[in-house]
């Protein structure tokens, strides 16, 4: 199989922004007609500025795409941050080496207490999240925590540092379901220059992360870039040339895209205020993820504010966090009635800014006339114990 | 309110079942609403993903779909949806029926989660080891009448081709193969999966199939209580007039002298 980031450096992504650009009233009716994106074209004149005055009919054909494909339900996870000892430098991240935190790798023992809050919690799909650093986050940790953590939790997955398949391997044995892996951006320049430090800082390695996970047998692969960081479209558009590839290359795993806006974080990064999305903005590009996309999972945390997630729970995304918290351990400190931290949290990734409970969002959802389902997978179906 | 035709019950594996629609329970926009459809749609049996419940023998208000479901108006069928390979569906079949599920289990094993089409040699080799451990087996199998006939082979308890994708609500694109699955078939055959109104299903009944099996087109209509009534309804009319005899449809004028006269 060829690797994603060979073929990469052939996609004409700037034209492809342009194009978007300079998208016309007809092009774009013509796609609306359809109601679907049948290629990357129509996908960039579905993010055009143009297509932004079309908003509530892409909301409408997205809408229908993911009723049809996922029903009237919106899937619930809950992330556990194992470990902010982290390598690389970042400069948007709250765990680069350089910020001056509080470092912490959670024991087995607490990770298990954890995961049992969040199983109180009503979280049946768990995302166990790590910095990347070979002495505390490999050396089989992550491995016993999800051997141990699917006594509890039907399902897991990661997002670590990237490995090579046969890092992953004992992951996807041990009954590891599925990988997340966010390019951050897909521009390199910028890549390059916010990731100055550290493993990370080798662009194409990270980028066929997704592949490697693949051939090591994860069923469910997350991509994303951070918003925030490069021209939206840009990064749009990469994200759509990733999947497209992924589909054809990757055809048993189920994709899944995030859509992650920068928030504020540990550091003296200052975003480029030109590169920041808007809720309108994020609006249509789901929608537009959607109509390229119609089975892929679309994924949207906490780090967006309640305005914007209860609107869009029914345009589009399926699978939502809830009541998160972005730091190794802050979850022993929660008062479990409210589901609120007791403590600050100084060694958080970055600041959340839907702070409601995993309860209120499920009511959240039931009012809208969805079903929040918890479980939708079983650990029998990646564990034997014969 | 219009009565219910009189059809001939539905019999699988010397069960019989009173109503020839099958429902799904994925979709819905919450437990209720799916309760109040099954109940509309007259089911005998109703299909739920052993994913989305709890298989620990322990209740479970987290996943707590079986809770919904009554079994003593309907056959709660579980399917093992999510299971990408035979290994992965024995394996959640067993744990099910050992939770204290019936016995009986809709094999579908899909290792393309986008179009969730049926991997045939996989569902084989699943149907086989299932059938020798004692479980009903009802196989989702693309619209193949080489594999419906392998798998009657190997005693499953029907066969159950799809009409379109799943969820694509596209009514009946294999037709020609279904014809060739009803023909040769010598058990009952279920049309699943992409049949979007009521009158796809009553064409389905029409030619012949013994039942079918409705999920998506109810579960996420603006109103799935009356689709799930306008389905039964459909699936009895169809019924109905397969088992009376169709009238023959013909472009050709009749002769008004029969070509045959001479030997009379």
């Amino acid at each position: 199989m060829s690797n994603f980031s060979d073929i990469y450096q052939n996609i004409p992504i700037e034209a492809w922004v342009q194009q978007s650009i300079d998208t016309s009233e007809r092009t774009l009716e013509l796609i609306l007609r359809k109601g679907r994106a049948r290629s990357p074209a129509d996908f960039a004149a579905l993010i055009s500025p143009c297509a932004a005055n079309y908003i509530e009919e892409l909301a409408h054909h997205s809408n229908k795409i993911t009723q049809r494909h996922f029903g009237k339900t919106i899937r619930l996870f809950a992330p556990l941050y194992l470990s902010n000892e982290c390598v690389n430098i970042c400069t948007y991240c709250g765990f680069s080496r350089n910020n001056e935190i509080p470092r912490i790798t959670i024991p087995l023992e607490q990770v298990l207490a954890e995961t049992k809050l969040l199983a109180n919690q009503g979280f049946r799909s768990l995302l166990l999240v790590a910095g990347e650093h070979p002495k505390y986050v490999s050396n089989g940790y992550v491995e016993k925590c999800i051997n141990h953590c699917l006594e509890i939790m039907p399902s897991i997955a990661i997002e670590l540092g990237p490995l090579e398949t046969e890092g992953y391997k004992p992951l996807v044995n041990a009954g590891c379901e599925g990988l997340i892996v966010y390019q951050e951006t897909y521009h390199e320049p910028t890549y390059k220059e916010i990731h100055p430090a550290g493993p990370k800082k080798n662009y194409a390695w990270r980028m066929d992360t997704a592949q490697r996970a693949y051939a090591a047998g994860f069923r469910r692969i997350g991509l994303g870039a951070l918003y925030g960081l490069y021209d939206w479209r840009y990064e749009a558009l990469s994200v759509a040339a990733h999947a497209l590839f992924l589909l054809q290359h990757c055809w048993k795993a189920q994709l899944s895209i995030s859509v992650l806006r920068l928030r504020p974080a540990a550091g003296t990064f200052t975003p480029t205020q030109n590169y920041l999305m808007s809720d309108r903005d994020i609006t249509q590009l789901v929608c537009a993820f959607r109509m390229l996309l119609p089975h892929a999972n679309i994924v949207l945390s906490t780090r967006e504010s309640p305005q914007l997630r209860n609107g869009l729970v029914r345009l589009g995304i399926t699978t939502m966090s809830a009541g998160s918290s972005t730091e190794p351990g802050a979850y022993s400190h929660y008062d479990e009635s409210n589901w609120s931290p007791n403590l600050e949290q100084p060694g958080e990734q970055f600041h959340i800014a839907d702070e409601r409970t995993p309860n209120e969002i499920a009511t959240m959802i039931s009012n809208q006339g969805y079903e929040p389902v918890w479980k939708d997978f079983d650990q029998s179906l990646v564990t034997s114990s014969e | 309110m219009i009565k219910s035709l009189p059809v001939e019950p539905l019999i699988i594996a010397d069960r019989k079942f009173n109503s020839r629609l099958l429902v799904g329970t994925g979709k819905f926009s919450s437990g209720k609403i799916m309760q109040d459809s099954i109940e509309a749609s007259g089911s005998s049996i109703v299909t739920v993903a052993l994913k989305r419940a709890s298989l620990s023998g322990e209740k479970d208000p987290f996943a707590d779909i079986l809770e919904y479901l009554d079994a003593k108006n309907f056959l709660i069928l579980p399917n093992t949806a999510g299971a990408m390979n035979a290994e992965e569906a024995v394996r959640i079949a067993r744990l099910a029926a050992a939770a204290g599920l019936p016995q009986w289990v809709k094999l579908e094993i899909h290792p393309d989660p986008n179009y969730l089409l049926p991997d045939p040699v996989e569902t084989l080799a699943a149907a086989e080891i299932l059938i020798k451990e004692g479980f009903v087996v009802l196989p989702y199998i693309n619209a193949d009448p080489v594999i419906a006939a392998r798998l009657q082979d190997v005693g499953c308890a029907t066969v159950m081709p799809l009409g379109s994708p799943i969820g694509s609500n596209r009514g009946i694109e294999t037709r020609a193969q279904i014809e060739i699955i009803l023909e040769q078939a010598r058990v009952p055959v279920i049309i699943d999966a992409g049949l979007g109104s009521p009158s796809h299903a009553a064409s389905a009944m029409e030619m012949g199939a013994d039942a079918v099996l409705i999920n998506t087109a109810i579960a996420i209509a603006e109103d799935p209580v009356s689709m799930a009534k306008a389905f039964a309804l459909s699936v009895q009319a169809g019924r109905v007039y397969y088992e009376i005899g169709t009238s023959r449809v013909t472009k050709i004028a009749e002769a008004t002298s029969p070509l045959t006269s001479f030997l009379d």
